[in-house]
């Protein structure tokens, strides 16, 4: 029991249920499964295929907050990297011999080797800006955040990119068995980090770098190259989730593709119970952080108000969640209540 | 030395502006008037007094991330007070100010008593300011008041010639002057440099630094409300997608202008300079008219990383925290 109450997952799950189950309260068909199809389909499976990209990029964001940075250009790399892709796959009607096909402008993979490897480039010089120049990490973002945009923009030429080639709709809404391929996507990368960060001694690094760089480089821990090596891969996992999201609207818009993402993401991290000043870090928590958020603007949805509220609502569990974690306020909140019951 | 590395950003934000001046009157014609520079103070005025909070806040080694949030709240508030509640305007605007006021002091308050990240709490605030515009209505309002229209229209000639400002250049003017008094000359102004060359000092000096950091805080909430009352007599219009990345825009005015992040060393004249800089950097991609205008924010950000590189290079003591 004491296990249970101590566990740092408790509160993020226990998030996580009371959301679904006021889901559930308001739509009756909420926990409804149905096969269609081929695949699984309601309301729980359409949380999980759109919470994916936020789940990936919350895996990366986590890295980055634990070694006491910030990323606010994933955003901007979402757009980049789905520009890229759209761009270089393109894809256009082919009859041939009466047969109509869909023919990329070059091959997929290539397209996603480059996409990906862009937005790598992305989150290396975010890395470098950070850890080689020494920049504060939200400045350091903050550049390719402006700059980002722009980027991408120049790579659609200002418009939005459609995509007429089947087999790359398959990452944003294809299904394996029965369940949505993007799910996939991002729990492999889950898996990946995790036996990185607990089998290896890369997840005591990067504590040690957020709880302090200094200490840690003392210690002999190369806290530059890792450093570098975490905004790379959280860049990596921005471009992952800009293919997943191109590839479910078939197409990029290099303006609105990922708008928010960055917040959306920093918020998932912190409900999953990471300390935004380093350090103790969930990737697990990260991943049900993302899951909270969309459960959340699904919440949203059903109650019939208008969608816009969801920043309203993000920005009151944004305010409690820092609130409960400043041990500033702790002691403050148990002051009042010592007070207020030692009369008694 | 000392002194130059003080003075060096400041001095290659101005030669910068100096240079892309010259370049726009040599290159394109009409360039080079002096309406067309009064133009950049006019069509920029709402981040002049924006970015001048912003510099404050800085200043402390904080950061404000809620200002374009907060503008649009407040041009969608006067906008629902002044068109639907037909508010007279003189207290319309002193309820928006109050209500930026309000808005920072309370983010300040966050940030000093529980120590929270300022650019968490202000992120958050920038979540919510823009929630509270949708509240108040999803689509724009447009202010057809003809008090309020005579306003924003209203021209202040300077001198004989056609050259002439508007209102919101001549506030933008005032704020600036009040911001420089208030920088140098006031017990305020030295507790803010004070804080950002080491706060632990500040404190141990006897320097009023708690108040001081939720004023800090507060005084921005103003700026940008004040930001948004300029804004809504520039757009006419209260809407909850107004200044979309203006915070971008003023923290990058800030730095461009010679404001160092890790606080302490800066001008709020070196703003000024910054916001001109951004303006006129505008003005070259249009008259130029083969460049789109993403350029802009391609430029934008490449000068704010070769700003924040100089700041490294020409920093003298080391990096705080």
């Amino acid at each position: 029991m004491r296990r249970i109450r101590n566990h740092p997952l408790l509160w993020p799950v226990l998030t996580l249920l009371l959301i679904l189950v006021v889901n559930a309260t308001l739509n009756p068909g909420f926990w409804k499964l149905q096969w269609r199809d081929g695949h699984l389909y309601g309301s729980v499976i359409d949380i999980l295929n759109r919470a994916a990209p936020l789940m990936l990029v919350s895996l990366g964001m986590t890295l980055v907050i634990a070694t006491r940075g910030i990323d606010i250009s994933v955003g901007a790399v979402v757009a980049i990297s789905a520009s890229v892709a759209a761009l270089m796959i393109g894809g256009t009607l082919v009859i041939h011999d009466g047969v109509p096909s869909y023919v990329s402008r070059y091959p997929m993979p290539l397209a996603i080797g480059c996409a990906l490897l862009v937005a790598v480039v992305c989150g290396l010089w975010n890395g470098l800006l950070v850890a080689k120049i020494g920049l504060q990490p939200i400045i350091a973002t903050l550049i390719l955040m402006v700059a980002g945009r722009g980027i991408a923009q120049l790579v659609t030429g200002g418009q939005i990119v459609t995509v007429y080639y089947a087999p790359y709709f398959y990452m944003g809404n294809g299904y394996l068995w029965g369940l949505p391929f993007a799910l996939f996507i991002a729990l492999a990368v889950y898996v990946l980090l995790y036996c990185a960060v607990s089998h290896t001694a890369l997840g005591l690094f990067i504590q040690a770098i957020g709880i302090n760089p200094s200490a840690a480089r003392l210690a002999g821990v190369k806290q530059r190259l890792i450093s570098v090596c975490v905004y790379a891969f959280c860049g990596l996992t921005a471009g992952i989730a800009g293919l997943i999201i191109s590839s479910n609207v078939k197409s990029a818009d290099g303006n609105n593709a990922g708008n928010l993402m960055e917040l959306d993401a920093i918020l998932a991290v912190t409900l999953g119970g990471t300390l935004l000043t380093g350090g103790r870090f969930s990737l697990a928590g990260s991943l049900i952080g993302a899951l909270i958020i969309q459960a959340l603007t699904s919440t949203i949805y059903s109650i019939g108000v208008p969608p816009e509220i969801n920043l309203v609502v993000k920005a009151s569990v944004v305010f409690v969640v820092m609130l409960m974690q400043s041990a500033e306020f702790r002691r403050t909140l148990h002051t009042w209540v010592f007070v207020r019951r030692s009369p008694l | 030395m000392k002194w130059q590395s003080r003075y060096l950003p400041l001095a290659a934000n101005m030669g910068l502006f100096s240079v892309m001046a010259v370049f726009g009157s040599v290159s394109y014609t009409g360039f080079f008037s002096v309406q067309a520079f009064l133009n950049l103070l006019i069509d920029n005025a709402f981040l002049v007094i924006v970015a001048t909070g912003m510099t404050f806040v800085i200043l402390t080694g904080g950061i404000d991330l809620s200002v374009g949030s907060v503008v649009a709240l407040s041009t969608m508030v006067l906008a629902e007070l002044v068109e639907r509640q037909h508010w007279s305007i003189a207290f319309a605007i002193p309820v928006v100010l109050f209500m930026g006021i309000a808005f920072g002091a309370l983010m300040g308050w966050l940030i000093q008593r529980f120590r929270l990240q300022p650019f968490i709490v202000t992120l958050a605030g920038m979540f919510l300011a823009r929630g509270l515009c949708y509240l108040i209505s999803i689509d724009s309002i447009s202010i057809t008041d003809p008090t309020y229209t005579d306003l924003a229209q209203m021209r202040i000639s300077l001198g004989s010639d056609a050259a002439a400002v508007s209102l919101s250049a001549v506030l933008a003017l005032l704020v600036l002057i009040a911001a420089v008094f208030v920088a140098h000359f006031t017990e305020f102004g030295r507790t803010v440099y004070a804080m950002g060359g080491n706060q632990h000092s500040a404190t141990l000096m006897g320097l009023p630094v708690p108040r001081t950091m939720v004023l800090v805080y507060t005084l921005s909430g103003f700026c940008s409300a004040l930001g948004g009352v300029v804004f809504t007599f520039y757009m006419l219009s209260g809407y909850g997608l107004h200044a979309v990345g203006l915070e971008l825009d003023a923290i990058a005015a800030v730095v461009i202008g010679g404001t160092l992040l890790s606080g302490g060393i800066g001008y709020v004249a070196g703003t000024l300079f910054g916001v001109l800089t951004l303006g006129i950097i505008q003005s070259l991609i249009m008259f130029d008219g083969s460049l789109s205008s993403w350029w802009t924010r391609i430029v934008i950000g490449a000068l704010l990383f070769v700003f924040c590189v100089l700041q490294r290079v020409f920093e003298a003591r080391p990096q705080s925290g």
